[in-house]
């Protein structure tokens, strides 16, 4: 048997591995692919309900009699404010279902609203007091948040009673029952009450958290990325900070979360809680990742402009700052918006910082206590109620929506400004 | 006046120094005696106007909390200074509320300390707003002096600038000094009251029983076997996960994939890196751990709900790329030559990877597997949101473990005293975490870069 | 007849730059000249071919890099292919075993045959086919393994020893062939880059004929070591001539000279002439070839 025999007798065989290795490989990119798929599917699924809420209709009446305020009684802040909305939220109720006597089934009716309903009524005469007159007043106000579930997605939690069950039947039937959208998920901060939560605070911790550390880490960063690129003598030092880069840009965020709350709160005893410190942790976090492209940006700037204009009789300094920084700009610019990204994803460092507090408060500045967008979805994760889960969900979506956009002006800083030589 | 105010006095003085600068520089100008351009001058005067007084400024800003809080305790009458320091800390909170809320209060003791803080806090800022006024003011009298244009203003602005750049580059040394020494620090107080042969080798970890009077510093209730036990339980799930299918999709994508395939997956393979990791926290704390505790009670099996096999696979889900991108990279260093001469002599595809390409790559894939361990060791959210919170020393995939980084976040979220051994067994935590990830990474960064230069 | 092949598998990172060189380099004459009407002089056809190649093209997406290129390589002759840099002459030798297939872009018309079995016919199978055409490389590749598992990768894949010894045996007589073996013998498990240049290509000869391949294709295979090293390899081609047919790429005319029998000059993509070795240097036909020789350019 020669050799060209023996080789075709194990051909058979061998492309068999070899379709198997293939299809290991195939079947590897799909798992990734399906987790993704899973993942995305299965948020996105979770917060739909989260942009609809229910609103149940009431009829109010708010003519002076029964508001028990004289007609000679100005209308100013103070004396609309003493009005007793709660008990008319409830009569209104009350009016509905005339038949119920029992204080107990009272008691379930008046649950059927969130809890909030008098402050919306509230808010609602006092910027508008003509609407004390004759007419009653036709108010959709929110529902509860169990009830809103069970409107919503049929589907009954422990909590809903038979008899709860039965005067959302009746509303259904006289129509005083309705989806809209949920605005207040983006106009309230958090709340104990799911229909009364949104996300307008976490998202202004946000932004006053990345925007502390966006001024702190590119200025910084850029500084470093200059400096080691441009000006570092080869020595020991220099090695030892490049070590040290790239050791940072692994070590685990907690730690920097341990680090802030040893030095910048214990030390230096900066306020918990607030954005100044966010940024001030999540910019030590973000400096290597930004030095480190911003680096990659320098370097890719031919040496040969470097040289025009040194021949010119330009300073080293001069040359640096005056045409490889700008030409190198979009670069460290993409570096710099991941990195942002990076921040705005990040959790585990604010908690220990304490981020991690239930604030109501939407913060107007880096020095006001606050809480982020990742944060606020680790807290409302944690809640016991079920609607809590999809809001979580649909506060997932936005953060997404927003790592989104920044990785697509990365990509379109990069294809558009990016020189290649 | 307030620092908002203080900083636009000084930016409106470091103005005016530009302008006298220049202008100073301009007469000499005429007579040809200037080293360097008019406007170097001036933005020379501007500097030594502006930085030392910006950096007093910084400087009080960050002392002065702290100064103002000894001027409280100062103020206060003997009789409540010596009392213990819980009521003390009272005494000082109900103080510092009073402050931020600008009332007054009926209490005379708190309102004399109210007034005297106050008086501290403007007499601080009369005497900063003078220092500043003042450090400005002599920016620009020099200026103005003969001896301006006798130095040479872009080397000076330069060596200003070059200092300000090596102070960059210098954060990152003063990062990892600060990590170390709070860390260490912290950990040191920690280990004299529990000694660190218990926290390293004792197998009870209870740091919520601890903290009780009559069992305070009781040994045992440390013993951080359990957390390690389960964070490599967790990491070794997970990378079992991204190991084989990160490096499995990485050799297909780099060397099956057409062209059009590769350029749709690869970043599609790379958003999985880009969901922050609350995300999957959420994710394996609300579908993932229920479903698999379904899917083993459907079998008989009885599962934790808040299994480490959760946590793990989608810890292992977001390393993933981590993996593949890195494999990537080490993959395609291997010259071209290596596949031509493996394919040249009649291998096929798959024998050329599996025993030249791999091999060859081999130290570059350990190098990124010792990354992905760091990262999974280190990661927070995923197992604070659906790993367990009681430490429990098993191997059972199925059962709940904690971890060092849910151990680190229980401990120090939520108010408590900062000095309690629960607070600083958070640190001694972190420094273990630390020092593990940090081995890790330096061994795993020369790995990788002995690599590189093997085929450079 | 005309095949197509475009092969399946992508090459992804680092695509065999040269036959890109010669491409460009050809684009400037597809213009100025007529290809089909240019035909090779001298004896490109011979009797009995062990390869025969007949009016193949090949390209690279748009860009032809071979013309209409028809050649005979002979029963254990040595042909050097020569020509100056670009000319196609690397491509035209990584047609004869396929090795193009992992290049994406690349298409290939024509017919070659090996002992009159079209080697881009279906049923050809392109790991049988590379089994029988071996291929030393331009720059010593080998792989990162003991010299030993060098040489025994190749009957390892294919299967060619049933035994440890038999695989020693094969191991042995392959560095024996290749005249290494007296020089590595004391270390057969030291890695194999850990040699000399010169050595490192002869363990790569050594690997190629430890499957004992028909044909042997050598891609200027002592362009990058010194003169002494280069001597050793050339000898060595002589002395294989014995067992295998060898076409070898060279950019040195003396070593075309000194080690082959017939030449092929390759210009521009086109076979120009092709002969004796001797005839070609001491009386060429072309006044192409001619230029190349006396050094006009090239």
């Amino acid at each position: 048997m020669n050799n060209t025999d023996k080789v075709k007798q194990s051909l058979k065989k061998r492309y068999a591995k070899e379709k198997r290795f293939q299809l290991y490989g195939k079947i590897a990119v799909m798992t990734g692919f399906v987790f993704l798929g899973l993942l995305l599917l299965d948020i996105i699924t979770k917060a739909i309900p989260a942009f609809q809420s229910t609103e149940i209709l009431l009829e109010i009446p708010l003519d002076r009699h029964t508001l028990e305020l004289s007609s000679n009684i100005a209308l100013n802040e103070d004396t609309l404010s003493a009005i007793d909305y709660a008990g008319l939220v409830k009569k209104s109720m009350r009016q509905k279902f005339p038949d119920i006597k029992k204080r107990k089934d009272k008691k379930q009716l008046y649950k059927l609203i969130s809890s909030g309903a008098e402050f919306d009524l509230r808010d609602m005469v006092i910027s508008k007091p003509e609407l004390i007159s004759t007419t009653p007043l036709l108010i959709w106000v929110k529902a509860d948040d169990d009830i809103d579930t069970f409107f919503k997605l049929q589907t009954r939690t422990s909590r809903v009673t038979d008899k709860q069950a039965e005067f959302v039947e009746q509303l259904i039937l006289q129509d005083q029952i309705r989806t809209s959208f949920n605005t207040t998920f983006f106009t309230a901060s958090d709340s104990r009450e799911p229909e009364q939560a949104g996300i307008k605070g976490a998202l202004l911790g946000s932004f006053w958290t990345l925007l502390v550390t966006l001024f702190l880490s590119l200025p910084i960063g850029i500084g470093a990325a200059v400096y080691l690129e441009e000006f570092a003598p080869q020595n020991k030092l220099t090695d030892f900070i490049e070590i040290n880069i790239n050791n940072l840009a692994a070590v685990p965020s907690i730690v920097f979360g341990l680090l802030g709350l040893a030095v910048f709160i214990n030390f230096f005893g900066m306020p918990r809680s607030v954005p100044l410190v966010g940024g001030l942790v999540l910019s030590l976090m973000t400096l290597p990742t930004i030095i480190i492209s911003s680096r990659a940006a320098i370097k890719s700037v031919p040496p040969s402009i470097k040289e025009a204009a040194l021949g010119l009789g330009a300073s080293h300094m001069q040359t640096v700052f005056h045409h490889v920084l700008p030409l190198a700009m979009p670069g460290i610019l993409t570096g710099a918006i991941i990195g942002m990204a990076q921040a705005l994803g990040e959790t585990a460092p604010l908690l220990m910082i304490g981020m991690v507090a239930f604030i109501v408060d939407i913060p107007g500045g880096v020095v006001d206590s606050a809480t982020v967008l990742p944060v606020q979805i680790y807290l409302w994760s944690d809640s016991p109620e079920r609607a809590f889960t999809a809001l979580t969900a649909a506060t997932i979506l936005v953060l997404l929506a927003f790592l989104a956009v920044m990785n697509m002006l990365a990509i379109f800083l990069r294809k558009h400004f990016e020189r290649r030589w | 006046m307030n620092s908002s105010a203080l900083f636009l006095l000084i930016t409106g003085l470091s103005l005016i120094a530009y302008f006298t600068g220049r202008r100073q520089a301009f007469s000499h100008a005429l007579q040809g005696k200037l080293k360097a351009l008019p406007k170097h001058y001036g933005i020379l005067t501007a500097m030594w106007s502006g930085i030392p007084a910006l950096l007093l400024m910084l400087m009080w800003i960050m002392l002065q909390p702290s100064y103002l809080h000894q001027q409280i305790l100062h103020s206060l009458p003997d009789s409540i200074a010596n009392q213990s320091s819980d009521t003390l800390e009272l005494y000082i909170n109900n103080i510092n509320l009073a402050i931020a809320d600008g009332s007054d209060i009926d209490d005379p003791i708190i309102q004399k300390a109210i007034n005297g803080y106050r008086q501290a806090e403007n007499n601080s800022r009369y005497l900063l707003t003078g220092l500043v006024f003042l450090l400005s003011l002599s920016g620009i009298i020099f200026g103005l002096t003969k001896k301006l244009i006798n130095i040479h203003a872009r080397i000076s602005i330069e060596r200003a600038v070059k200092g300000f750049l090596v102070l960059c580059s210098g954060v990152a040394i003063v990062t990892t000094v600060g990590i170390v020494l709070s860390v260490l620090f912290e950990a040191l107080r920690f280990f004299e009251s529990i000694s660190f042969f218990d926290f390293m080798f004792g197998t009870n970890w209870s740091p919520q029983t601890a903290i009780r009077d009559d069992q305070a510093g009781s040994s045992g209730s440390f013993g951080a076997i359990p957390l390690f036990v389960g964070t490599m339980l967790i990491s070794a799930i997970a990378m079992m996960i991204a190991v084989p299918v990160g490096l499995l999709s990485a050799i297909y994508l780099s060397e099956y994939a057409t062209a059009r395939f590769r350029t749709i997956a690869k970043p599609t393979l790379e958003l999985l890196a880009g969901i922050p990791t609350v995300v999957y926290g959420f994710f394996a704390a609300l579908s993932v751990a229920p479903f698999i505790r379904e899917a083993g009670e459907s079998i008989g099996l009885s599962v934790a709900s808040e299994s480490a096999l959760a946590a793990g696979i989608v810890m292992g889900v977001m390393i993933i790329p981590f993996v593949s991108s890195l494999s990537d990279d080490v993959i395609s260093a291997v010259p071209q030559s290596m596949r031509d001469g493996s394919l040249g002599l009649g291998a096929t595809k798959s024998e050329t990877i599996k025993q030249v390409i791999i091999p060859a790559a081999l130290p570059g894939i350990v190098g990124g597997v010792l990354l992905a361990a760091s990262r999974a060791i280190g990661e927070t959210m995923i197992v604070v949101m659906a790993a367990g919170l009681a430490a429990k020393l098993t191997a059972n995939p199925l059962d709940a473990v904690t971890t060092v980084t849910v151990q680190i976040v229980t401990l120090l979220t939520g108010d408590q005293e900062f000095d309690s051994p629960k607070t600083l067994a958070a640190f001694a935590l972190g420094l273990m975490l630390f020092a593990t990830t940090l081995i890790l990474n330096v061994i795993a960064l020369h790995i990788v870069r002995k690599y590189r230069e093997q085929y450079e | 007849m005309s095949i197509n092949t475009s092969a399946k598998i992508s090459q992804p990172f680092q695509a065999n730059t040269e036959p890109m060189l010669e491409e460009t380099s050809n684009k400037a004459t597809t213009k100025s000249s007529d290809n089909k009407s240019d035909i090779t002089i001298g004896e490109n056809i011979i009797e009995n071919p062990k390869f025969s190649t007949r009016n193949v093209d090949v390209f690279y997406d748009d860009k032809q890099a071979i013309f209409n290129a028809s050649l005979d390589i002979g029963r254990n002759e040595v042909i050097a292919l020569i020509g100056p840099s670009g000319c196609g002459k690397s491509t035209f030798l990584r047609t004869l075993n396929r090795m193009n297939d992992t290049i994406p872009s690349c298409r290939i018309s024509g017919e070659i045959t090996l002992d009159g079995e079209n080697i881009y016919d279906k049923k050809m199978d392109p790991v049988l086919l590379r089994a029988r055409v071996g291929m030393v490389f331009q720059k010593a590749n080998p792989f990162p393994k003991s010299i030993y598992d060098n040489v025994a990768y190749g009957p390892r894949l294919h299967g060619l020893a049933r035994t440890n010894s038999e695989l020693d045996e094969i191991v042995i007589t392959s560095l024996e062939k290749a005249g290494l073996f007296n020089e590595v013998k004391d270390r057969l498990t030291a890695p194999g880059t850990g040699l000399s240049g010169g050595q490192q290509q002869r363990l790569c000869i050594a690997r190629t004929i430890s499957v004992s391949p028909e044909v042997i294709l050598m891609d200027e295979p002592a362009s990058a070591l010194d003169p002494i090293a280069t001597a050793i390899i050339e000898e060595l081609i002589d002395e294989l001539r014995v067992n295998f047919t060898i076409a070898i790429v060279t950019h040195s005319m003396q070593q075309a000279a000194r080690v082959s029998q017939r030449t092929a000059y390759f210009h521009m993509g086109k076979i120009i002439e092709v002969g004796n070795t001797s005839q070609i240097f001491t009386n060429p036909r072309h006044q192409l070839t001619e230029n190349y020789i006396t050094g006009k350019f090239g």
